[in-house]
């Protein structure tokens, strides 16, 4: 069998005591940034991503994947404990982990988050060792028509996904492709609006831009509401759920996982949506679906089973396809790229020990959660409790060091002042930046598929709806756009979001 | 037609100007790169597109704005968005003169005193603390190549 051959190939790779240190030290840095309020994964990844650097291909992309998988477990740990989501994806977590934190069982959410984690994240493993190579086969036909297209798809989606106005995103997304274009054309070797700056000539750094508006940004943002109630934590007793929590947690576990799994997969699905529907199937189907919002098990069990598959379930279209499908996603696919691997559906024959290494390594991750983090729950706690204004100097001078380390320039720390503000200013315009920030990166890609595409058609745009793959990806596109508009579903829309 | 004044308030003016001003630009300045044909697409054709597109969704939206406001902007942290964006300004532009250290002490008290809650002895402590830190990890050992102490302070 192929895929045991993979896993034995991963295996062996994730295995070695090298990366297995990186994973662990990735875990560990990951929720421990992920645990300071203020800092979400994307940030959290950008930040040490210049770190990364000096390792082999393998084990960076290892250690930034288990910073992504332990920020996010750091974030669910805010949820329950502070009632402060990390990221928006644990936002439905603070409904009922926070309740059960009131009620002295903090220490039973944890451990049901890290349970169901850890069973979402090993049955993920599983389902991307037997979906990925199939997709990867079949995307190693695909031609310029079907990569454009497939952006398209991934675009439409990250609009459908963003919050607030529809109209917004669309138009963060085509400034980030924009924002994409700036440096020298490929085909051409024209400068495109550097306007004489050297260092704009390989295109402003995707690192530079993420920390700018998802790490200074934020930071202007949480000063404008500073000081608008403190924090308070609940003590933890016990961390051992009772013979009732586990009966009641099984099922919703399975379902939350079922579904994250297949959000995650789709471009743009990922672990917020997952967690959402995760959360509001559960309140419909469950037994206890009255009890939801006032510390319901089940309610802190699906939506974190749910977005930990969701969070893994994407690295299927980044590892197959090339193709990011988050922000963090994105921030992979650079750091790949600045490791000389090409993204792509070569990777997994070009590159097998990374391919599949990052896979087990994934499962790996989610063990050392598992074990690691429940004893170390007293140190998360305390961190949670880090006032903010001894924590945003030391935010800022980490990524001034991180950008400036680069390329050891000056400049970049400038361009992540100016995204800053930028951030700053369309946080108050409620101007979603991830959208723009997927766009910026797939923008010359996007460009150099259009160009190639036209180039084989003679300059007819309809080759896009001739090529049946690209058809099909381009209806699953229009299809997600218009049920986005309709009305009911716009409404539900805007009720889910609205609940934070 | 609806009050200009909660017009020219509302986020969606604002966020459609930014798109409309932003937009223009691009494809303004896209003019002076060769167009080509759709066939062969010179480096003029997507940013002109684009930023053509860009304009339009910026209209859409102003235009959004003149007959349903929508929320206000509300009043920008002037203070807080000056003090954090000049930190870290003032890092670029002084850690070669003053060596990793002195800029970091700088980064951090400009920075910090945009909190409501700065007080200089904390501050001052936290400051020289992660300058320390900082120097011991980055430059000790991780080995990037900054001065902790740079050529104004002889270094």
């Amino acid at each position: 069998m192929e895929i045991f051959a993979g896993l034995a190939i991963g295996f062996h790779a994730a295995l070695t005591p090298f990366n297995l240190l990186y994973c662990l030290i990735g875990v560990f840095i990951g929720t421990l940034i992920g645990v300071l309020p203020g800092l979400g994964p994307a940030a959290t990844v950008a930040m040490l991503m210049p770190a990364s650097f000096v390792l082999p291909p393998v084990s960076a992309l290892i250690m930034l994947a288990g910073i992504y998988y332990g920020a996010q477990y750091g974030g669910s740990t805010t949820s329950i404990l502070v009632n402060l989501p990390g990221e928006a994806s644990s936002i439905v977590t603070t409904l009922d982990g926070y309740q059960m934190s009131l009620q002295g069982r903090a220490g039973v959410a944890l451990a049901t988050a890290a349970i169901g984690s850890f069973f979402a994240g090993t049955v993920c493993t599983v389902i991307i060792a037997l979906f990925a190579p199939p997709l990867a086969k079949v995307a190693l036909r695909f031609g310029a028509p079907e990569y454009f297209s497939l952006m398209v798809l991934g675009l439409v989606a990250s609009v459908v996904l963003a919050r607030g106005s529809l109209l917004k995103a669309v138009a963060m997304i085509v400034l980030g492709l924009l924002f994409g274009i700036i440096g020298t054309d490929v085909n051409s070797g024209v400068q495109r609006y550097t306007f004489g700056f050297k260092e704009l000539m390989d295109g402003i750094g995707f690192v530079t831009v993420a920390m700018g508006m998802f790490g200074i940004g934020e930071i202007i943002l949480n000063l404008e509401r500073e000081g608008v109630g403190d924090r308070v934590v609940s003590k933890i007793t016990s961390l051992m759920p009772t013979r009732e929590d586990w009966k009641r947690m099984v099922a919703p576990i399975l379902r939350g996982t079922a579904l994250g799994c297949f959000l995650g997969i789709l471009p743009g699905g990922g672990a917020l949506l997952a967690s959402f529907a995760a959360y509001s199937v559960e309140k419909k189907i469950s037994k206890h679906g009255a009890e939801f919002g006032t510390g319901a098990i089940e309610g802190v069990a699906a939506p974190e089973s749910a977005n930990n598959a969701g969070a893994q379930a994407s690295f299927i279209p980044m590892l197959t396809l090339g193709i990011p499908t988050s922000p963090v996603m994105a921030l992979m696919i650079g750091a790949m790229i600045i490791q000389g691997v090409q993204p792509g559906p070569s990777v997994m024959t070009d590159q097998p020990a990374l391919f599949w290494g990052v896979i087990v390594s994934m499962w790996i991750g989610n063990l050392f959660l598992l074990v690691l983090n429940l004893p170390m729950i007293g140190l998360w706690v305390r961190l949670c409790l880090v006032p903010y204004h001894l924590l945003y100097p030391a935010i800022l001078v980490f990524c001034a060091i991180g950008v400036f380390s680069l390329s050891n320039s000056e400049f970049d720390v400038h361009l992540m002042a100016l995204f800053g503000v930028l951030g700053y200013i369309f946080g108050k315009l409620e101007c979603e930046p991830a959208p723009m920030l997927l766009a910026m990166i797939l923008g010359p890609m996007m460009e150099e598929h259009l160009r190639r595409a036209m180039l084989l058609s003679r300059g007819d745009p309809t080759i896009f709806l001739h090529r049946p793959i690209s058809f099909a990806i381009l209806i699953v596109a229009a299809i997600a756009l218009v049920t986005a508009l309709l009305p009911a579903i716009r409404a539900k829309r805007e009720e889910a979001f609205k609940k934070e | 037609m609806a009050d200009i004044k909660a017009t020219a308030a509302s986020k969606d003016f604002w966020s459609g100007a930014i798109f409309l001003i932003v937009g223009l630009a691009f494809a303004g300045i896209g003019q002076r790169y060769p167009m080509g044909t759709t066939m062969r697409m010179g480096p003029g054709y997507f940013p002109t597109v684009l930023g053509g597109l860009l304009a339009v969704l910026g209209s859409i939206l102003i235009v959004r704005a003149l007959l349903r406001p929508g929320p206000s902007v509300g009043n920008l942290a002037y203070s807080k968005l000056v003090l954090v964006t000049l930190s870290n300004v003032l890092f670029a532009l002084l850690l070669r003169r003053l060596g990793l250290a002195g800029a970091l002490i700088l980064l951090v008290l400009v920075s910090a005193y945009a909190s409501k809650r700065f007080r200089w002895p904390v501050a001052l402590t936290l400051a020289v603390g992660l300058a320390v830190g900082s120097s011991i990890i980055f430059v000790w050992l991780l080995g990037l190549p900054i001065p902790i102490r740079g050529t104004w302070l002889g270094g």
